[in-house]
């Protein structure tokens, strides 16, 4: 190499860190935090719109308001902190110098200014299209194309990543195979560039129709090959996240997988089935035989939310395991009581784990049964849904591991760490809320993406029952606590990374706390002696929950009229 | 850890802990249940969503339905024709940027075809309060067949996003004893 590549040592993990991937990965955060605040802000405004005592915005604003919304968080805030995991994931973890990285600051070029340039296009108000810009409505070019730049700077950040694991492979750099979090990332990276392919597929011929070169768009097409990316670019997330679990769960509790073979295969899933969820949003379209959505929205036969049941249970098997072999043996859940619930890292990657289970994961297989769609689709228990997986579950994941970010590559004290106890409880409870109760009204019939739940200016009456505006009060209450948990996170981040008291070379951060890594609970129990009991009756009652509530919405379903 | 390297290198002929495997098969199994309960509901079901669809221009379609609103309305309601074709036969229902055209009139107990397509923009059909909610694509013409089970008034939203009217955008269907 003609430049040569300056490391520094942790302090406080032993790992070699490339101090190009530390600026890339510091970058690609912060610009993620501010997307997240911006996003966030929209985000409350929708839900106080949407609480009918308060309907705070006026219709055109909430409509720009919800396509604003959803691009900044669900692409923009997840996408670059994506990005800042999958630098951490090669060059940091494998002690590796980050391949290009002028590459790498090309593609957060690109992404930035697609970012920016999308959102200025949103806010002159003539591409109020949602996230999704179903054609035949019609958006600005500058939307399209500035969610293309966005997607190549992506593509250019995974290929990126793919560099940085061929040359550590190459300059030996890590003995074996790479550790399991570098695993979910790689399965996060691939699925990333399926994701982009399709969004090439189909938002480049869309950006031509939008100028007047293409003619038509059919819009069947369009919703298929959209959701290709719509959706998979949701699975990077739970690739991401659940890789951000065992990463936390490795930084704070120094535990183990209990396998590494099982943890892999169920990544593995991931990569070879998660990409046929398009099909989860067109069990009600038009066109597709029953043979095709039952297939593909099951991910051929469950075998992907069979990779998720199974994180479910390794992730919190390895922190019992690891409890235990620290001696906290009593009953079933003395390691779960005694777990470092103040550490802020800790208790925002458990309630992830917690939420994207019970409220995610159980309501997303629910809905994405072929018949029971009919009495879901589109209606408010969809975001309710997605609010569960991605939010609950991705966001406070990394919100989770900032905690750990701060101090280890932005090397400054955590301020406020009164506060940082508080806020994943704050953030974690507000959205669970939002998800359960947006579900509820969507149970009861309330459509998603609408201004006017009263239908006072309609030509014809119809009203919703009033356990429905309840249901949406509750639903404001909850978000205004969840924006203040995320507001809280933004002053607590932004205030440490820019204000916290810097750590000198070799010293280590006093909070939050985390095991030198010698302490690591060294062999996990051979396969015969492990003994995860409280962890084999979380994932009971787990299973009675996700059996119930299927069964309980085909009695839901059978009740609607007949229809073949 | 999770974030090294396995400490066993050939980790993938490390026996798998019983815990593990046994709800790796349970969730299989889950996981085979779930599929199969899709297929049984074909056969033992009520509620199947149809798939015959068509394409249709929007021309085509708005012809269609006019002939069945000349030949079946029986009265007027809020400048919506009423409409209230024979049982078994084949419904006419329009999506347009704002309104669900024309009110239609069923008969509880008999099974009608509905026809559904969207003049202009997506459009989302939700038979409210009973709760089914199917997609209304411009240029697809979807058959589906239903049976009211109750009489009385209701509502059908659209719940797809479809420009600044979105919300303006309420139809009605009665069903009569």
């Amino acid at each position: 190499m003609a430049k040569t590549t300056q490391f520094r040592t942790c302090p406080t993990t032993g790992l070699k860190v490339d101090l190009a991937a530390e600026k890339l990965i510091k970058a690609n955060a912060v610009v993620a935090v501010v997307f997240l605040a911006i996003g966030g802000l929209f985000g409350l405004l929708v839900a106080l719109t949407r609480w009918p005592a308060v309907h705070f915005l006026p219709a055109d604003w909430f409509y720009l308001a919800l396509t604003a919304h959803g691009f900044d968080v669900l692409l923009v805030w997840i996408i670059f902190f994506e990005m800042a995991v999958l630098y951490f994931a090669s060059s940091v973890l494998l002690g590796c110098r980050l391949a290009t990285p002028r590459w790498a600051w090309a593609g957060f070029a690109l992404m930035l200014i697609g970012a920016v340039v999308t959102n200025i296009v949103v806010l002159q108000g003539q591409s109020s299209v949602m996230f999704t810009s179903y054609v035949p409505m019609k958006a600005e070019p500058g939307f399209y194309l500035g969610i293309i730049l966005f997607a190549v700077g992506a593509l250019i950040g995974c290929f990126v990543f793919f560099g940085t694991l061929v040359v550590a492979r190459q300059e030996k750099t890590y003995q074996g195979s790479v550790p399991l979090v570098t695993f979910g990332a790689i399965t996060a990276a691939i699925i990333a560039v399926f994701t982009i392919a399709s969004g090439a597929i189909i938002l480049i011929p869309t950006l031509l129709w939008s100028v007047g070169l293409v003619s038509h768009i059919d819009p069947l097409v369009y919703k298929t090959i959209w959701w290709a990316m719509g959706h998979s670019s949701q699975q990077i997330n739970v690739s991401a996240h659940v890789a951000v679990w065992y990463a936390i769960a490795a930084m704070v509790l120094g535990a183990r997988p209990i396998s590494e073979k099982v943890s892999r295969m169920a990544f593995l899933m991931y990569i070879l089935f998660l990409q046929l969820a398009s099909a989860h949003h067109m069990l009600v379209e038009p066109g597709f035989s029953s043979e095709w959505k039952i297939f593909n929205t099951s991910y051929a036969m469950y075998l992907a939310v069979l990779g998720s049941m199974i994180h479910g249970m390794t992730v919190p098997g390895s922190i019992e395991a690891a409890q235990r072999a620290r001696g906290l043996t009593k009953g079933l859940f003395e390691w779960l009581r005694k777990a470092p619930w103040g550490n802020p890292a800790f208790a925002g990657m458990f309630m992830s784990l917690v939420f994207f289970g019970f409220i995610g994961g159980i309501s997303g297989v629910v809905m994405g049964t072929e018949q029971i769609n009919l009495i879901m689709h589109n209606t408010l228990y969809v975001p309710g849904h997605f609010h569960g997986t991605v939010v609950a579950g991705t966001t406070l994941a990394f919100m989770a591991i900032t905690y750990l970010l701060v101090p280890l590559i932005f090397r400054r004290e955590l301020m406020f760490r009164k506060l940082a106890q508080w806020q994943p409880y704050l953030f974690g409870i507000g959205v669970a809320g939002i998800s359960v109760f947006m579900m509820g009204a969507g149970t009861l019939g309330v459509s998603r993406r609408h201004w006017d739940m009263t239908f006072a200016d309609a030509q014809l009456p119809f009203d919703y029952p009033s356990a429905a505006f309840l249901m949406m009060g509750l639903n404001g209450i909850f978000a205004i606590l969840a924006s203040l948990g995320g507001i809280l996170f933004i002053v607590i981040v932004v205030g440490s990374v820019f204000f916290g008291k810097k750590l000198a070379e070799d010293e280590k951060p006093s909070y939050p706390e985390m095991p030198p890594a010698a302490a690591a609970v060294a062999e996990h129990g051979s396969a015969g002696t492990l003994k995860i009991p409280g962890t084999v009756m979380l994932v009971g009652i787990f299973f009675v929950a996700f059996v119930l509530y299927y069964f309980v919405n085909w009695k839901y379903l059978s009740e609607v009229w007949p229809l073949s | 850890m999770a974030i090294t390297p396995p400490p066993q290198r050939i980790w993938w002929k490390e026996p798998i802990a019983k815990v593990e495997l046994s709800w790796i098969i349970i969730a299989f199994v889950w996981g085979l249940v779930m599929f199969f309960m899709m297929i049984y509901w074909h056969g033992a079901g009520e509620q199947n969503l149809s798939n015959e669809a068509y394409k249709i221009t929007p021309e085509r379609f708005a012809e269609k339905s006019q002939a069945m609103i000349d030949e079946y309305t029986v009265r007027e309601e809020n400048y919506f024709p009423v409409v209230h074709p024979p049982a078994g036969s084949d419904v006419y229902l329009i999506a347009r940027l704002w309104q669900w055209w024309p009110i239609l009139e069923l008969k509880k107990g008999e099974t009608y075809r509905l026809h559904l397509s969207s003049l202009d923009w997506m459009h989302g059909f939700s038979l409210q309060p009973v709760n089914i909610n199917v997609q209304v694509h411009p240029g697809y013409e979807m058959v589906v067949t239903i049976k009211p089970d109750q009489a009385g008034e209701f509502g059908i939203v659209c719940n797809e996003y479809c420009g600044l009217g979105h919300h303006l955008m309420v139809g009605k269907i009665y069903v009569v004893e």
